[in-house]
C-alpha cells in the first residue's frame, strides 16, 4: 500500500505531487487574472452609461449560466482553431499546433471566476456606506484617496467571504483542465490508475488531497476575515 | 450563417442530449430532496455523533471536485468488481448514467441539507412555541409549522443549488454519458463545427431561464398569503 505512493520509479508519490504543483500553479495564476477581470466587469456593471452596464450585466449572466466545462471547451477549441487559422495564414507549411492547455485553462477559469467575482465586488461596492465617502470628501480627500483609503479597505472586508467561496470553487474547478490534457493532480491520478489498476485507492487519495487544500484554505480565509474585521466592535 | 445552417442538422441530437441532461439533474435533485429534510433535522438538532458524521460528509462533498467524486464512483467501483458482482450491484455501477445520478444525488444532498438546515434554524421560535401552546405534537409541528417555513426561507437558495447541479451535470459527459454536453462534444469531434458549442450554450441558457421562471412561480404560490392585499 505505502509503496504505491512512495517516490521514485516504483511509487506514484512524485507524479501526484507534480500534478498537485500544476493544480496549485493553475489556481494561483488564475486568481489575479480573474480578479482583474472581476474588477473590470464590476466597474462596467456599476457604470452610469446604460450600454456599458448592459455589457457588464450580460457578461455575468451569460458566464454564470454556462457549465464551466462548456466554457473550457469553447476557449480551448476556439483558441486552438483560431491559432491554427492564423498559423496557416502566416506559415502555411507548418503543421497544426495545439493551443497550450495551461494558458487555455487559465483563460477559461479566469473568465468564469471573473463573472462570479464581478457580482461579489458589485455587491461589496454598493454596501460601502454613503456617509464614509461623504466624510472623506468633507475632510478634503481627493476621489483617488477616497478609493484607496476608504473604499478599497471596506471592499476587502465586505467581499472577503464571497471571494473565499469563489477561491474554493476555483480550486475545485481546476480539476476540469485534466480533460484538456493538462497534467494536473486529476490527470496524474488517472495515469497512476491506468498502470496500477487501483482506481478507488488513487481517486480517494486525490479527493483527500483536494479536501485538505480546501480545509487549509478555509483556515487561512477565516484568519484573513478576522484580520479584515479587527476594527469592528462585536455586537 | 453557419450557426443556423448547422442548428437544424444538430438539433435532434442536441435535444436528445437535453432530455438526458434534464433526467440527470431531475433524478439527482429529487433523490437529494427526498433525503435532505431528515438529514437537515439531524444536522440542526440530532445527537452529537450524527451531527459530526453529517458535518464530515458535507465538508468532504464541498471540499472535493465533483469530477473527482464522479471518477471515484464510476472508475473506483471497478476495484470492487468481484464484491459488487456478488452483491448483484455490478450491473448498476457499470452504467455511467447510474453512477452520475448517484454522485449528483449524494453531492446535491449535502448542499440541500446545509441550505435546509439554515431554513430550519431561521424559523421564528415564537411560531414553534405557539404551536406547542395549542397542543400540537412534535411531528405535527414539523409538518405544519417548521417545514413550511423552512422551505419558504430556503427556496431561493435551493433553486440556485439545482441550477448549479444542472450546470455540473455536464461533467457526466466525461464518463461517456450522452447528455447535452456529451452530444455537443460528439458532434464537434466528428465535424469540427465550432458553432455547435454556441448552440449548446443557448440550450443551457434556455434550460436555466425556464427553471428560474418556474421556480419563481412556485415561490409566489407558496407565499400567496403574504402578498400585499389587492395584488395577485
Amino acid at each position: 500500500m505505502m509503496e504505491l505512493f512512495s517516490y521514485g520509479p516504483l511509487g506514484w508519490g512524485d507524479e501526484i505531487l507534480a500534478g498537485l504543483w500544476v493544480t496549485m500553479r493553475l489556481a494561483l495564476t488564475t486568481l489575479p487574472v480573474g480578479l482583474l477581470l472581476g474588477f473590470a466587469v464590476a466597474a462596467l456593471s456599476l457604470s452610469q452609461i446604460p450600454a456599458l452596464r448592459a455589457i457588464g450585466v450580460g457578461y455575468t449572466t451569460l458566464m454564470r449560466g454556462l457549465p464551466e466545462i462548456l466554457t473550457l471547451f469553447i476557449v480551448y477549441n476556439g483558441l486552438g482553431l483560431g491559432l491554427n487559422r492564423m498559423m496557416a495564414w502566416i506559415a502555411p507549411d507548418a503543421g497544426p499546433i495545439d493551443f497550450p492547455p495551461f494558458a487555455a485553462g487559465v483563460i477559461a477559469l479566469a473568465l468564469v471566476f471573473g463573472a462570479f467575482a464581478a457580482e461579489v465586488l458589485r455587491g461589496a461596492f454598493q454596501a460601502v456606506p454613503e456617509g464614509q465617502i461623504l466624510a472623506g470628501r468633507a475632510i478634503g480627500m481627493s476621489a483617488r484617496k477616497i478609493f484607496w483609503r476608504i473604499k478599497l479597505p471596506l471592499l476587502w472586508r465586505y467581499a472577503l467571504p464571497g471571494m473565499g467561496n469563489l477561491w474554493l470553487n476555483l480550486l475545485k474547478d481546476t480539476a476540469l483542465v485534466s480533460v484538456i490534457a493538462l497534467d494536473d493532480l486529476m490527470r496524474a491520478t488517472k495515469v497512476a490508475v491506468g498502470v496500477t489498476k487501483q482506481p478507488f485507492t488513487f481517486y480517494l487519495v486525490a479527493c483527500l488531497i483536494y479536501w485538505l487544500m480546501c480545509l487549509l484554505s478555509e483556515l487561512v480565509l477565516a484568519q484573513l476575515e478576522r484580520r479584515a474585521n479587527r476594527g469592528l466592535r462585536r455586537a | 450563417m453557419a450557426f443556423f445552417d448547422t442548428l437544424a442538422a444538430n438539433l435532434p441530437k442536441l435535444l436528445d442530449g437535453t432530455v438526458t441532461t434534464l433526467a440527470l439533474t431531475g433524478l439527482g435533485a429529487a433523490i437529494a430532496a427526498a433525503a435532505s429534510p431528515g438529514l437537515a433535522l439531524l444536522r440542526a438538532n440530532g445527537p452529537l455523533p450524527a451531527q459530526l458524521a453529517l458535518r464530515a460528509y458535507i465538508s468532504f462533498v464541498r471540499g472535493t471536485p465533483l469530477l473527482a467524486q464522479l471518477f471515484l464512483v464510476f472508475y473506483g467501483s471497478g476495484q470492487f468488481r468481484a464484491e459488487l458482482t456478488a452483491l448483484g450491484l455490478w450491473g448498476f455501477f457499470r452504467d455511467p448514467f447510474n453512477c452520475a445520478v448517484l454522485v449528483f444525488a449524494v453531492n446535491s444532498c449535502a448542499y440541500q441539507t446545509e441550505i435546509l438546515r439554515g431554513g430550519i434554524q431561521a424559523v421564528a421560535v415564537g411560531e414553534i412555541e405557539a404551536a406547542r401552546a395549542v397542543g400540537m405534537s412534535r411531528p405535527t409541528i414539523l409538518r405544519r409549522v417548521v417545514f413550511p417555513h423552512a422551505y419558504r426561507i430556503a427556496w431561493p437558495a435551493l433553486g440556485n443549488e439545482i441550477i448549479l447541479l444542472m450546470k455540473a451535470s455536464a461533467l457526466a459527459s466525461i464518463v461517456t454519458v450522452f447528455d447535452l454536453m456529451g452530444r455537443t462534444r460528439q458532434i464537434f469531434s466528428r465535424s469540427f463545427e465550432f458553432s455547435v458549442y454556441f448552440q449548446a450554450a443557448v440550450l443551457y441558457l434556455i434550460i436555466t431561464a425556464c427553471f428560474v421562471y418556474l421556480w419563481r412561480f412556485a415561490e409566489r404560490r407558496m407565499s400567496r398569503h403574504m402578498a400585499a392585499p389587492g395584488r395577485a
